[in-house]
């Protein structure tokens, strides 16, 4: 079971080059979907099987595999918008950053002892380096969109560290938390329809009013 | 009694929603505030004990925050009623049931010992606040709107992950996952080192964005600037103590566990520095008044993490500054809303004489302005004394002096900016408006404004023994 998880894990970090790799909008979308997906089957990969396990599965697989992905989806149909266009960084050299950024996120794993039971696991690795992929997305990244999306892959790689706990933690803590992400998706769908209302557009550097003269 | 600090502006904001006048919707907040109110005092003087599965415990450092957020909101709730029956050309639906779920998660952060539960409330509060800031409805509110929420949720979302850690650090010392304050505490001198230290960063990074110490505060100058006044003054008075608490919190395992205290005391003085430094250099000159207030919210958080980094004798001070950051800025954001309602402006070049245009809003502004710069006689002056003496004391030299050079150039910057904006006469050309100074509008600043002078002077006996007993929970000895 451990090696079919690490080859999950193996997965989502390929997504994450995959994502800085393209411009279509619709397609790291679905990338998104697919990296919540995994993480929805992973905890039962490596913790026993209990009702408890069964109903975080199919919480995360519905919040993180449709529902969120759902709203974006809308989000960008409302906007009328395809491609990310010119990000600030090229792709080739986010690309480039993101192999850097997962060596190094190995490297920083080391650092961390692992309990016995989960030693030769990917997690920590897998985790830092979903976490850092969406802080390259959210800061190379022009539209809106794409800024969402990239906070969706650094809560993925956050979640994917839990998902170490997940037995351990309490039902409510996890629900409250996937509640408000689920929210806080909404909110931003809202905010960029509004952006795209006001700005004809959603690029994000013509929000530019705001600054000290 | 706990519960229904939660569940009832949970219910406010269920009749807020349904209610369809625009004009009687507004009454439901100083209905919910003045139970909360009442309910809150019942509660400081005789607190139920903590919950048997240990999730709920109303502690001391709660029932400060608790006593911060409730008045506050209170006075922000009053003045909401005068302040919307200018605005009546929008709905207010949302701003109602936003504040009013805001409040309920900001008692659920007062209350929860368990970590993970505290980190949920305090993403309640970020995302519930969030419409507010774009009620104004205009290109400026909404890039605020998406800064906030952007850099908010990120940051929150590191918290999220030192949680994790702080929670996988107690599964690798006993193979039991726990995120309840208690046992963290009693467990803490066992925990794998290297996983609290890669928590506590993460912890601090995060709640140090929400509570807005430089240079994680990017997001706050925009959304205080383009907000409405009493959305400000919940954003700097209620939002900033739920993320204080939180980074307390932290400081309680970090206390615990003996050796991690020393760094987190390091990281909280080098940010708090930062922030004050920041601040004095984007003060001076700060053509809008609202963008000015921000900056000096950098200043107090920043003051907030000195005195926590200090630790000691400043613990005190710390906590009694929250208190009357919270409460001051109460006082600034809701007379600067009303300025700016009346000139349509918030920037010097137009505002200026609001003395002479609105004698009590431009008083109390002024009033506030000497208020937040910690002149005696108001209670700032105390909780900002009480560091710095003690940094002096523990021998902290280089820390001492830095604080009162920025304490001054602040001073100045701030001086500079609102000196010309009260003084002198209003500019002849300037469109009269509709609103003028009213009991509901006057009224919630200047008794905050009140309170704030009685703490200066005369700090209640109960206030004085619930600040030591906060301070004693972070290790002071009484």
């Amino acid at each position: 079971m451990n090696l079919f998880a690490d080859q999950l894990l193996v997965l989502v970090m390929l997504i994450n080059l995959v994502m800085l790799g393209t411009s279509r909008l619709i397609f790291s979308i679905r990338a998104v979907a697919v990296q919540g997906v995994i993480l929805g089957i992973l905890p039962g990969l490596i913790h026993p099987f209990s009702t408890h396990l069964a109903t975080i599965t199919a919480v995360i697989i519905l919040a993180k595999g449709v529902a969120i992905p759902y709203l974006i989806n809308e989000a960008v149909r409302k906007a009328h918008i395809r491609r990310e266009v010119e990000p600030f960084i090229g792709y080739v050299p986010t690309l480039l950053l993101g192999a850097v950024f997962t060596a190094l996120s190995f490297v920083f794993a080391e650092q961390l002892p692992l309990a016995p039971e989960h030693k030769d696991l990917l997690f920590v690795p897998a985790s830092i380096a979903t976490l850092l992929t969406g802080f390259l997305l959210l800061t190379t990244r022009r539209k809106a969109i794409s800024q969402v999306i990239g906070y969706l892959v650094m809560e993925n790689g956050i979640f994917l560290f839990g998902l170490l706990l997940s037995e351990a933690m309490p039902f409510m803590v996890e629900a409250g938390a996937l509640l408000d992400l689920l929210v806080g998706i909404f909110v931003m769908g809202i905010v960029i329809n509004q952006i795209s209302r006001e700005f004809s557009s959603i690029d994000t550097s013509r929000l530019s009013a705001l600054k000290e003269e | 009694m706990l519960h229904a600090l939660v569940l009832l502006p949970l219910l406010g904001a269920l009749s807020a929603w349904i209610i369809p006048d625009n004009r009687l919707r507004p009454i439901v907040l100083p209905v919910v505030a003045t139970i909360h109110g009442i309910l809150t005092a019942l509660l400081l003087g005789n607190a139920p004990l903590p919950s048997p599965d240990g999730w709920i415990w109303l502690d001391p450092l709660g029932k400060i925050v608790l006593l911060c957020i409730s008045m506050l909101f209170a006075v922000c709730a009053f003045y909401a009623v005068g302040y919307l029956s200018y605005r009546q050309e929008r709905s207010n639906r949302v701003l109602c049931v936003g504040l009013l779920v805001c409040l309920s998660a900001m008692s659920m952060v007062t209350m929860t010992q368990h970590l993970g539960l505290l980190w949920v409330a305090v993403e309640t509060t970020t995302v519930s606040m969030a419409p507010l800031i774009y009620f104004n409805r205009n290109a400026r509110s909404i890039e605020a709107t998406w800064k906030y929420l952007l850099l908010c949720s990120v940051g929150i979302g590191l918290a999220l992950l030192g949680l994790l850690f702080l929670a996988y650090s107690t599964y690798v010392a006993d193979h039991h996952a726990t995120l309840l304050l208690g046992p963290l505490m009693a467990s803490a001198r066992d925990l794998n080192p290297a996983w609290l230290h890669a928590a506590t960063i993460f912890l601090l990074v995060g709640y140090g964005t929400k509570m807005g110490l430089a240079p994680l505060h990017a997001w706050k100058p925009d959304a205080y600037g383009e907000a409405p006044g009493l959305v400000g003054a919940l954003l700097a008075g209620g939002l900033v103590n739920c993320a204080f608490l939180s980074i307390l919190r932290v400081y309680q395992i970090c206390l615990a566990s003996g050796t991690e205290i020393r760094f987190f005391q390091q990281g909280l003085l080098v940010m708090g520095l930062i922030s004050m430094a920041f601040a004095a250099v984007f003060m001076a000159r700060q053509a809008d008044f609202k963008r000015m207030l921000a900056y000096s919210s950098v200043e107090h958080v920043g003051i907030l993490a000195i005195g926590l980094g200090l630790g000691k004798g400043a613990l005190y001070g710390a906590l009694f500054h929250m208190l009357n950051n919270g409460l001051t800025k109460g006082v600034l954001f809701l007379s600067s809303g009303n300025i700016h309602r009346s000139y349509s402006n918030k920037t010097t070049g137009v505002v200026r004489g609001a003395l002479t245009r609105l004698p009590w809003s431009g008083g109390i502004f002024l009033a506030g302005f000497i208020a937040i710069t910690g002149s005696p006689p108001f209670s700032p002056f105390i909780s900002e004394f009480t560091i710095v003496s003690s940094a002096f004391i523990e021998g902290r030299y280089l820390v001492g002096a830095l604080f009162l050079l920025f304490l001054v150039i602040v001073f100045i910057g701030m001086a500079l900016t609102v000196l010309p904006m009260v003084m002198g006469t209003p500019p002849a050309d300037i469109e009269p408006s509709d609103y003028e100074d009213r009991l509901l509008t006057v009224g919630p600043p200047l008794f905050m404004l009140m309170v704030i002078l009685m703490f200066g002077i005369w700090p209640p006996v109960f206030l004085v023994s619930l600040l030591k007993d906060g301070a004693a929970m972070l290790g002071v000895q009484p």
